[in-house]
């Protein structure tokens, strides 16, 4: 527990040291903001809730949470430090799991820092705070899930560049199998229970309700499992390739 | 102690050490040799538990380095090749995260951080960030870290690469300064190292251990042991090949050769040659510009070996005026 608090307060230090993390916060609110009110048309819309704001998330991360996430391990391969790191007294699960819960901390900042448009949203009309509440939470969950996705990846490679990459992808195809019309290509060629099955692996299913306010607890367990399972996966790549 | 017992890494198909076995004692720093490559980091790496091994172990201070990982890697440091560190955090706060991860708490982390940044004379740039340092601080910083927690066990892949002269010469003494109670490992290819620090010295080459031996040991194999080098007056007219072939006569010379104004004669076995080619320089009345006996020469000796080209003299034929030097 010691080590993991210790590594989590060392990633988030060396966050908050170089540019890195106020370039990201800047890049995240000015994003978050345009989409809302230019994409989402927050104010023409005429009703008080966060709709436009929650929508677009998961294409916003498609991008920014790969962005925080390439450098994980990517660096760490390729300054050395990864020896330096796992020659202390540290196992490897600690490790990955306290570079993760840093970076999922910072992200939970970013978007804690979206909170003025809440209040604005108080100030303008009379939203279901407790549906925007779950929302926010939801997208908190699925940025975790990006970030595990970008964390494992980061781990295969000590090119950071392609660590980016290699989660964009990956993050966009878990994103596309839930778009309808992608769903029904394929029904044309599979059964239908094996579609099924792959649109529910979507990250887009499942926030869509959680974006709406409504919390599923089959919606919760996906984000939790697929955390879950990409930082295993994470871990298995750190064990065995970290001398690479 | 640290026992390492047919210790072995394998890349695929390619064996990085194989069945590499030894034992060092507290209060020896070994002499980890070999050329590039042959395999020292690798067994580092095994040791300091950042690789598992394929097969074979290690026990460090009672510990197997397989199943008793972070046992190990509490009570070891540990300097990485390269000494890595984190570019974006300063001198202090890299020694006090190693310093909690280690499980140290605030006042003890405190006064640890302080004792190794005054042993490696960190003051100057203690609040800087360690990416702004000169190679020479980032691999004393990388030592500090090594010896923060007053470890009984230090390993130190090639400390003093790439420092300079001043630099090498403090690092060897903080080497020796430690030396007295706790087991050193030091890595190098700077063989005046291995005589400067080591207490034991093994060389490793394509993974296996090809020899183990003090430095004097591992310098009595040298051919030139015992060997007498006369430089000859350039002005003298002396001629340096007149000079090998009457000594060539010598009944305790094995053999002559002649570098420039050089003139190298080799021993035949256990013998005075030092003497026997002193009569000689006062029987011909030569004018020499220096005359030594070669204690041997430790690259010769690392050639000879990490190549297998040559025969290595036996390690037992030990000799009793090794250090013996003179001057003409």
């Amino acid at each position: 527990m010691n080590a993991i608090k210790t590594i989590l307060r060392r990633e988030l230090l060396g966050y908050f040291s170089t540019p890195v993390a106020w370039v990201f916060l800047v890049i995240f609110l000015v994003l978050t903001n345009a989409i809302t009110f230019v994409v989402g048309n927050y104010y023409e819309r005429g009703i008080a809730d966060m709709q436009p704001f929650f929508v677009y998330h998961p294409w916003l991360y498609l991008f920014l949470v790969p962005a925080i996430a390439m450098r994980l391990w990517a660096e760490e391969r390729k300054s050395g430090t990864i020896e330096f790191l796992l020659t202390l007294p540290v196992t490897a699960s600690q490790a990955v799991i306290g570079k993760f819960l840093a970076a999922w901390l910072f992200l939970g900042l970013a978007l804690a820092l979206t909170v003025p448009l809440w209040i604005t949203v108080n100030v303008l009309g009379d939203p279901d705070n407790g549906s925007i509440f779950t929302a926010y939470v939801g997208s908190w969950l699925m940025a975790g899930a990006y970030l595990s996705i970008g964390s494992c990846l980061s781990s295969l490679t000590r090119n950071q560049v392609v660590a980016f990459i290699l989660a964009v992808v990956t993050c966009l195809v878990l994103l596309l199998i839930g778009l309808t019309p992608v769903a029904g290509f394929f029904r044309i060629l599979l059964p239908q229970a094996f579609v099924d099955g792959i649109v529910s692996l979507s990250m887009l299913t499942h926030f869509d309700a959680i974006s709406k306010g409504v919390l599923d607890l089959r919606d919760l367990l996906y984000y939790f499992l697929m955390i879950g399972f990409w930082l295993c996966a994470n871990l298995i790549v750190v064990e065995l390739r970290k001398a690479d | 102690m640290i026992e390492v017992q047919a210790l072995t890494r394998r890349y695929g198909f390619f064996t990085a050490v194989d069945h590499l076995s030894f034992n060092v004692t507290a209060g020896e720093v070994l002499g980890f040799l070999g050329p590039n490559g042959a395999g020292k980091s690798t067994s580092m790496k095994m040791l300091t538990g950042f690789l598992a091994p394929s097969s074979g172990t290690a026990i460090i201070n009672g510990h197997d380095i397989r199943s008793e990982r972070i046992a190990v890697q509490r009570l070891i440091g540990y300097l990485p090749e390269g000494a890595p560190l984190y570019g974006e955090m300063t001198v202090t706060q890299m020694l006090k995260f190693a310093g909690q991860i280690r499980g140290m708490n605030g006042a003890e982390c405190q006064r640890a951080v302080d004792q190794a940044i005054e042993r490696l004379n960190l003051q100057k740039v203690r609040h800087q960030p360690t990416d702004t340092l000169s190679k020479g601080f980032k691999r004393r910083v990388g030592l500090a870290l090594a010896i923060l927690h007053n470890p009984k066990v230090l390993v130190m892949d090639e400390p003093t690469d790439g420092l300079d002269p001043n630099q090498k010469h403090e690092v060897r003494n903080l080497i020796q300064e430690m030396a007295a109670d706790r087991t050193i490992i030091v890595s190098t290819h700077i063989l005046e190292e291995v005589e400067a620090v080591c207490s034991r010295a093994i060389i490793i080459a394509g993974g296996k251990l090809v020899a183990d031996d003090t430095p004097a040991g591992l310098i009595r194999r040298s051919r030139f042991h015992n060997a007498v080098s006369l430089s000859v007056a350039e002005d003298s007219g002396l001629d340096a090949r007149q000079v090998a072939s009457i000594l060539s006569e010598l009944p305790e010379a094995a053999n002559v050769e002649v570098n420039g104004v050089e003139v190298t004669v080799f021993p035949d076995g256990d013998v005075d040659l030092l003497s026997a080619v002193n009569n000689k320089r006062d029987e011909h009345h030569w004018q020499v510009k220096s005359m030594r006996l070669e204690a041997g020469r430790m690259d010769e000796v690392f050639r000879q070996i990490t190549l297998g080209s040559g025969q290595a003299a036996p390690t037992g034929a030990s000799q009793q005026n090794n250090n013996k030097q003179e001057a003409a």
